[in-house]
Formats: structure tokens, sequence, C-alpha cells
């Protein structure tokens, strides 16, 4: 269902990351993974520069190495829905520490703004219901960012949120695209890897 | 049921030893007994997924987080995963597969054979190191082989188990 889009993504993230408390954040490629390096560098992003439909795998694999972490799959609706199916996994392996958050502009960001799927009838949060994932919410305003994080950061999960953007001009802010370094900066920051 | 040690056996002797907690997996036929010994087993985690290239998702996040896992599939499942194999590579990620082959020996199904045929030069075309395995006792040595290279170095490295192995799938027959 057509809704009007109102949120400016950049000082929502920023908002919604300083209240992360530690969670690991696995950013979808393209805006998402802009966003959160505008929000402020850290080894705990795991940027993405790539691998369209795999921020929530990604984000799955590192909850069940790590229970003991929260991790935020932070994405795309075009993202999302090329690993769609995926939903169905994390329902399946019930993975409590596991947030998704879906950043949904309802275009294609990269590649000329065309139009996505999301801007007519598909619906993520039902989506993610009838996967299994039963905490779902609908964010459509800007100064939500604080029940949104407890939503996301606080809780049982796994849970599954959308926030409905505001097509923008932002100034850009690439991160480091060196696949090798931002796996190894983040193995660093978990202890894993001596730097 | 037959107390033969067989491939399936030795492959999971093989997994347990190098502490691979998870198993990522589209079952195939062939893998059967080796998935059923994962289910089995406590300790282990099988991930049944919804599409085969979820898989590189899943265990490049495990790797990160410091945890050893895989993929186990068929050959067709090979198809899917093609782009999605661009993670491990662009991060050293290790990405061990264990591939159950289609559309070779006496293959039935036609609809298998394109992808049965072109999973190897699929795989290689992106970087991945194939291991074949023709008969049964060579497939837990290309396990080995592949495991450590995968786990040692950070390659992306797939078992191919022949369909010489596994025998032909024919019409009825489980």
């Amino acid at each position: 269902m057509p809704i009007s889009n109102k949120i400016n993504r950049r000082p929502f993230v920023a908002a919604l990351l300083g209240k992360r408390n530690g969670a690991l954040v696995i950013p979808g490629l393209g805006s998402p993974t802009w966003d959160c390096s505008a929000a402020g560098d850290s080894p705990e992003y795991l940027y993405s520069w790539g691998g369209m439909g795999l921020a929530v795998p990604t984000a799955l694999g590192v909850a069940l190495a790590r229970p003991d972490k929260r991790v935020l799959a932070l994405t795309g609706d075009g993202e999302m829905l090329m690993g769609i199916g995926s939903l169905g996994v994390v329902a399946a392996q019930g993975a409590k520490n596991l947030a998704i958050l879906v950043l949904d502009n309802e275009s294609f960001g990269e590649t000329g703004r065309q139009t996505g799927l999301t801007s007519d009838a598909t619906d993520l949060c039902a989506i993610a219901r009838g996967f299994g994932i039963q905490r779902t919410m609908l964010v459509t305003a800007q100064e939500k960012t604080e029940e949104l994080a407890d939503f996301l950061f606080k809780g049982d999960g796994p849970c599954f949120a959308v926030a409905k953007i505001a097509l923008s001009e932002d100034p850009w802010s690439l991160p480091v695209k060196d696949g090798a370094a931002i796996a190894r900066r983040f193995r660093i920051s978990l202890g894993i890897e001596a730097a | 049921m037959s107390e033969q040690v067989t491939w399936s056996d030795e492959v999971f002797r093989e997994i347990k030893k190098r502490e691979i907690a998870s198993v990522c997996t589209v079952p195939d036929g062939g893998l059967t007994r080796l998935l059923n010994l994962i289910k089995a087993d406590k300790s282990m985690r099988l991930i049944t997924l919804t599409t085969e290239e979820e898989g590189m998702g899943i265990v490049t996040g495990q790797w990160l987080g410091g945890r050893r896992s895989m993929i186990a599939m068929q050959s067709s499942g090979v198809g899917n995963c093609i782009n999605a194999l661009g993670l491990p590579s662009v991060m050293r990620a290790p990405c061990l597969m264990l591939v159950t082959m289609r559309g070779q020996y006496g293959e039935f199904n036609p609809w298998q054979v394109q992808m049965g045929q072109g999973a190897r030069p699929a795989l290689e075309a992106v970087g991945v190191k194939c291991f074949p395995a023709d008969h049964p006792e060579e497939v837990a040595p290309a396990f080995i082989g592949a495991a450590d290279l995968a786990f040692n170095g950070g390659f992306s490295c797939a078992v191919l188990v022949s369909q010489r192995v596994i025998g032909a799938k024919g019409f009825g027959q489980k």
C-alpha cells in the first residue's frame, strides 16, 4: 500500500546507531552501507559493496556464531527482496540475538532509482510474519528512533522492522571497499584475530 | 541397514575432527546419509536453506564470528551460488562446499544435464578450487584436501562427488 515516505535517512540511521549499545551491524550494499559510514566509521560495521541478497544470511551466520552479541542486518528493500527466503531460515533457526531493519525507499537506489516492488502491494512485514518472524514493526515517522532502538536491540529476536524512507540527495560517504580489510577488522574487534 | 563404513561416515568424521559446527543445505538424495548423521548429532546444527546461495552468506558470517560452517548441495544448486561466491572470495573467507553431482553418468532427467555438466566450469570460472571424487574411497581424501585448503588459507573449495559414486537416480527409486 502506498505510504508517504517521510523519513530522512542520514539523521535517522545516525540516531539509531547511536543507540546500538555494541550491536554488530551488517549493512546491505548501497545506501545502507553509505548511511553507516556517514554515521561514523566502526570496525563493527561489515560494509558491503556486493553480494546482493546476502545481508540477512550473513547476519544470521554472525548471530549463530556469536550468541553473546546482538546483530543487526540493516538493508534496503531491493536487497531484502533478493534474499527474501532467508527470513524463513532466520525464523527456523530461531536466532534470539538477530534483528533486521529494512530502510525502504521503494527504489533501486544505486542503479537509477527505478521503482521497486514495495512501492505497491509488497508488504515486507507481512512477508516476515508469513515466514514465522512474529515480532515486526513499521516505522513511518522520523522521531521514532528510540522506540525502534528498543524494538531492535532489546528483547528476544528474531525481529523485523521496516522504516519508510524518503528519496534524498545525500553527500557521498564511501567506506573502505577492500573486503579482506573489512572482514579482518571486524574479526579483530570480536577478538578472533590479533591486530 | 549395512554396518559397512560409507563415504558419508568418513566425511562426517572429518567434519567433526575439524570442528565444523554447522552445515547449510538444500538437501539432495545422495546426501541423505550424511545429513541424517548431522541431524542426529546434538552438538551440530543442520541449517536448511530456501536456496543454496544463502549458504555463502551464512558460512561467511559464521567465519566472521569465529566458527566453521560449510554447504552441502546438489550440482543444480551450484548454479544458484555463482554471484554469491563473490562474498567469501572478496573477504578471503573459507567457503567449503560438498556437491553431489547430477547430469553425468546415466542421468535419467535431462533437465539436470546442463548444470551437472556446467557445475565445475562455472565454479572454476569464479575461482573455486574443485576436488573431484569419482569413486567412494576418494571422497574423504578429497574432502580433507578441500577442507584444509579452505580453512587454512581462506579459499572457496568444492568437493564434487561423482554420479558414479551416488548412482544414477531413476524414476520411482528412492
